[in-house]
């Protein structure tokens, strides 16, 4: 009785190993400080980090643009939480494909869902399968390396490219079109992709949006980004910007601030080689062209409150080149994650958890994905104090066995510090901080391990 | 002897080398630690040192205090988890005001005030020894910490 109640103690407040697993699926912000959460709050649990992928990172590595390195720095919270000796890394096991969620709660107390949302949201309108009609979480795949999207066909040798949507990634396209090349050189955007932009003969972007000025998606200081580029003018179309400076004062501060610098730029006339369009109030009704993207016809809005509200009135827009960056949405990698197909994401529940854009929604930025890792992680801490997680459970050995079976090659944190050391080393090479490996097949013969 | 010849001394046996002669300078003349108190969301209230030169986030690496996720891009102006609320007489008295990239940044912060600032751009001198800041909670969140 007395060596239970010790082990017990033991079990609870050492901070040795206490028989506690947890395993976290996706390997992104959202998995790597929800763990970092997780050794503070229930010192000496065991946390397996799955990911899908033979790297880490998710879209700090796939989706942060290259010109942003500085963003990039989280990594370096996220690789000492992955050198503490209660946390394993596992790339290459994909949730749905090698391993089921009933698999994962028969190994783990916790199960933390962090696998984000990478499915991005369609137009859904006729013509939007002529070429040159591209997703921008694609195209964003596609130039920072992404091994899915390194195939993607994009023209590059037009004049005129659209961006449907008005947020940071849509920024982030118009701001990788527009830049010197030469300023990209320097960071670790893949070489094939400098290529074609090298070749790019994009002149234009125009970024389309369904409702107006106050209703921007994008931050203040991705637009100053775009003011700032070299050699490109930001246009408002037809006098959309008039008026706004009436109603900046009565604006809570970040939006005052975000208006003032976009109505500052709308007065500046000046005329540069590129040009930065911004179109407010169109929805887009269908893509025009045959075999490629002519153009796309817009329905011209109106708004009611906040909302966007179609007339009859149309505009079109000639261009060659079209990207959509509506959104991302989240899928169910497993029929048995309790998903709510109303708002694509997964809540809270005992033993099955959500962390990230899983459980928020795909919006915000580093900061709000690191609050709702944090929060998740201390509602499994405060369940682990009831002892609702109690059960012994066998962990990675449940797991790895059934990898082992299914001969799947995994990569464990050792073999992405290898992976890690040859991009860096063609990095130099090139004069840049890493030069990405997009094969997977090539990863694996790197870092992989085959039991 | 007084403090003024030993300084005499000292400073003419290093002037033979630069080096040493600005290593005596940092640990003699300018090294005077100056108290910094943070008061967190959830009560506590940290007293650390730095010395002239340190931002209020290298304050925090250097003592290791225990901030969750604060400075997560190391003070490079492209993230707002080092946010901190000053009392206005100490914000106005600050030698830097916030730049446009700083204020940026603190638009997407929780709990925005207008004596906001971010650690990272405090830099620490001598007349700034005791100053007293409030660090948020990181968290967008009352029912945290």
């Amino acid at each position: 009785m007395r060596w239970r109640y010790l082990s017990h103690s033991i079990r609870k407040y050492s901070k040795d190993a206490n028989g506690f697993q947890v395993g976290i699926v996706g390997a992104g912000p959202a998995g790597f400080y929800c763990a970092q959460q997780l050794l503070k709050k229930i010192p000496g649990c065991q946390i397996d980090i799955y990911e899908r992928l033979p790297v880490p990172f998710g879209l700090v590595r796939y989706g942060v643009a290259p010109d942003h390195p500085e963003v990039k720095n989280v990594i370096n919270t996220f690789t000492k939480t992955a050198s503490n000796e209660n946390i394993r890394f596992i790339g290459n096991v994909s949730l749905g494909c090698h391993i089921t969620l009933a698999q994962l709660k028969h190994s783990y107390n916790a199960v933390v869902l962090a696998y984000g949302a990478d499915e991005d949201r369609k137009l859904n309108i006729a013509g939007e399968n002529v070429s040159n009609v591209v997703s921008a979480t694609k195209f964003i795949g596609w130039y920072n390396g992404l091994p899915a999207d390194k195939n993607i066909k994009v023209d590059l040798d037009v004049e005129h490219a659209v961006i449907v949507g008005q947020g940071n990634v849509a920024l982030d396209v118009a701001r990788i079109l527009l830049s010197p090349v030469d300023e990209l050189r320097k960071t670790d955007i893949t070489e094939y992709s400098l290529e074609a932009l090298t070749q790019s003969k994009v002149k234009k972007v125009t970024l389309v949006g369904r409702r107006g000025p106050l209703q921007v998606a994008f931050t203040i200081k991705e637009l100053r980004e775009m003011l700032k580029l070299p050699g490109v003018s930001t246009h408002f179309f037809e006098n959309q910007m008039n008026d706004i400076d009436k109603v900046i004062n009565d604006l809570p501060r970040p939006r005052k601030r975000l208006m003032q610098l976009m109505y500052d730029a709308s007065q500046k006339t000046e005329v540069r080689n590129k040009l930065f369009d911004i179109l407010f109030l169109r929805t887009p009704i269908s893509i025009l062209g045959t075999s490629k993207i002519e153009g796309i016809e817009l329905a011209v809005n109106h708004l009611e409150g906040e909302r966007a509200v179609v007339t009859d009135e149309k505009y079109t827009l000639k261009c060659e080149l079209a990207f959509r960056s509506i959104g991302y949405r989240s899928v169910q990698a497993d029929p048995d994650i309790p998903f709510d197909k109303m708002s694509s994401t997964v809540p809270q529940s005992t033993g099955v958890y959500s962390v990230g854009w899983l459980s928020s929604g795909p919006v915000g930025v580093i900061l709000s994905t690191m609050s709702n890792a944090f929060q998740a992680a201390t509602l499994i801490g405060q369940h682990f104090d009831k002892g609702l997680l109690g059960e012994r459970k066998p962990g990675y050995d449940y797991i790895s066995k059934i990898l082992e079976d299914k001969g799947i090659i995994t990569v464990d944190w050792n073999g992405w510090m290898k992976i890690d050391k040859v991009e860096v080393e063609r990095g130099i090479k090139h004069g840049k901080p890493r030069e990405k490996i997009v094969d997977i097949d090539e990863m694996l013969q790197i870092g992989g391990i085959l039991k | 002897m007084s403090v003024k010849l030993l300084k005499y001394i000292v400073s003419n046996s290093c002037i033979r080398s630069r080096v040493h002669n600005m290593k005596y300078m940092s640990t003699v003349n300018n090294d005077k630690p100056i108290k910094v108190t943070f008061n967190k969301a959830n009560g506590d209230k940290i007293i650390a040192e730095g010395k002239k030169g340190d931002s209020l986030l290298d304050v925090i690496i250097n003592n290791n205090l225990d901030f969750d996720g604060y400075g997560a891009c190391e003070g490079t102006l492209t993230c707002s988890t080092c946010h901190v609320i000053l009392d206005s007489k100490d914000y106005d008295a600050l030698p830097d005001k916030p730049s446009d990239e700083e204020l940026d940044m603190l638009d997407l912060a929780y709990n925005l005030t207008d004596t906001s600032r971010l650690g990272c751009q405090i830099i620490l001198e001598e007349k700034l020894d005791g100053l007293e800041v409030k660090v948020p909670a990181t968290v967008n969140d009352a029912r945290y910490n």
